[in-house]
């Protein structure tokens, strides 16, 4: 997977509640609300990515 | 096959343990579902599930392609998948694969008794046609215990039907649960990496050299490659028996279990509805068709103002919707507007901002 573009999105509501909800990226050209889930492919290869060094996600705004 | 061997083939893989009903364990194996669309081009840099639901498309290679849903198929089918070349890649590097194929949940083929003495043969058939003659591999992938099994099927330019019959497996049970257990390859472009050792037809532990035939036809070897592929269909017994057809809304509701896709039907169409918690911020809920098979992640256009909030005034979002609070049942969407522009503790809807380009689509594939 190709991830593009990565940042946290946190709950529009309270930012100071979940700061952590989703993941927004562009994965293989696909616009993506990624669950900051275990288990979800996606957030586990972002995860996998994060850690070997080869993605940065930007923090949520 | 006469109706007497039919039935004969239908009785015997029932006193294995088929089904009379429901005994395809391939997800819209008609290809009448494509809920992404009905022909993507360029396809070959990303794997990942493109036009007819639940076929999955495994990709190393430079060569690319055409996949659609067409209105072709032997009698009594009325849709098939064609992929067509339209980059070759003849200089195949020895990691190189193309593989066709469709994954399934541990927990939907307890039956197959996999892992113990009981376990039964299972038959795979489908229609195939292509612009030439061709011979490509077919393996069966125990993901769990990394074992599987391979045999190769022809392809000619009329529908031909593929019918081939594997051993129960004795060695590695199926984990009971919603992740991938199994799954089938089509090989449809192999490097030696996979085919430079000798065919495994029988249960193994895999060994890459030998998951498909070092004969394996390379579907990138021209452009005017082609291949069409329905009525594919996997059976407990040890006989191809007919295909089973079912209602469109059968087909689809099982497909979203993996995708749900929701299209803006018109310029200004309703995805659902919610409240406003914040001047800057809404949430609608909306419910899943069918328990999904996790948590699903949410596409969208990508475009923040294809999408509106719908409460005072019709207010374009400035960040594109994102999940919240989602489940496998039903989830949250949350909406944006910078400017402050929405009604606080007011009703609203998302919905699609003057285009049919907004869609929410919602995706737990295996």
């Amino acid at each position: 997977m190709k991830f593009k573009d990565a940042k946290y999105i946190n709950d529009y509501t309270d930012s100071t509640k979940d700061p952590y909800i989703t993941i927004y990226a562009v994965v293989d050209g696909r616009h993506l609300s990624i669950p900051c889930v275990v288990g979800n492919r996606y957030y586990d290869e972002a995860m996998k990515q994060v850690k070997a060094g080869t993605l940065t996600i930007k923090d949520a705004d | 096959m006469s109706k007497a061997a039919e039935l004969a083939a239908l009785i015997a893989n029932v006193n294995k343990g088929s089904s009379l009903a429901a005994k395809n364990f391939i997800i819209n194996g008609a290809q009448n579902v494509a809920q992404r669309g009905t022909s993507s081009t360029g396809l070959g840099g990303s794997t990942g599930y493109y036009v007819t639901d639940r076929n999955k498309l495994v990709f190393s290679t430079s060569g690319r392609l055409t996949m659609e849903q067409v209105a072709d198929g032997p009698s009594g089918f009325l849709n098939a998948t064609k992929l067509s070349c339209t980059t070759a890649d003849t200089s195949i590097g020895a990691g190189e694969n193309f593989l066709f194929s469709q994954y399934f949940e541990g927990q939907n083929l307890q039956s197959l008794k996999k892992g113990t003495s009981d376990a039964v043969p299972i038959t795979v058939s489908f229609y195939v046609k292509g612009n030439a003659s061709a011979t490509y591999g077919m393996e069966i992938y125990d993901l769990d215990n990394t074992r599987s099994i391979s045999t190769t099927f022809d392809v000619t330019t009329g529908w031909t039907r593929v019918e081939k019959t594997f051993a129960g497996d004795t060695s590695g049970a199926l984990d009971d649960d919603n992740a991938a257990s199994l799954a089938i390859f089509l090989w449809l472009h192999a490097g030696s990496d996979s085919n430079s050792g000798t065919l495994n037809t029988s249960w193994n532990s895999v060994t890459a050299a030998n998951r498909t035939d070092s004969n394996n036809t390379s579907f990138f070897d021209s452009t005017s490659r082609t291949f069409f592929i329905t009525g594919w269909q996997m059976e407990i017994g040890e006989k191809a028996t007919e295909f089973e057809h079912e209602p469109y809304s059968v087909t689809l509701q099982k497909a979203q279990r993996y995708y749900i896709r929701r299209n803006a039907a018109g310029a200004y169409h309703y995805f659902g509805a919610g409240h406003v918690a914040a001047v800057d911020a809404g949430r609608i809920y909306t419910s899943f068709p069918v328990e999904m098979n996790h948590i699903p992640v949410l596409e969208t256009s990508g475009t923040a103002s294809d999408y509106a909030c719908y409460n005072s005034d019709v207010d374009a979002c400035t960040s594109v919707p994102a999940l919240t609070n989602a489940s496998t049942f039903e989830t949250g969407i949350q909406l944006a507007n910078s400017s402050n522009a929405f009604t606080l503790r007011s009703g609203c809807n998302l919905m699609a901002n003057n285009t049919t380009d907004a869609f929410l689509a919602f995706e737990s594939e295996l």
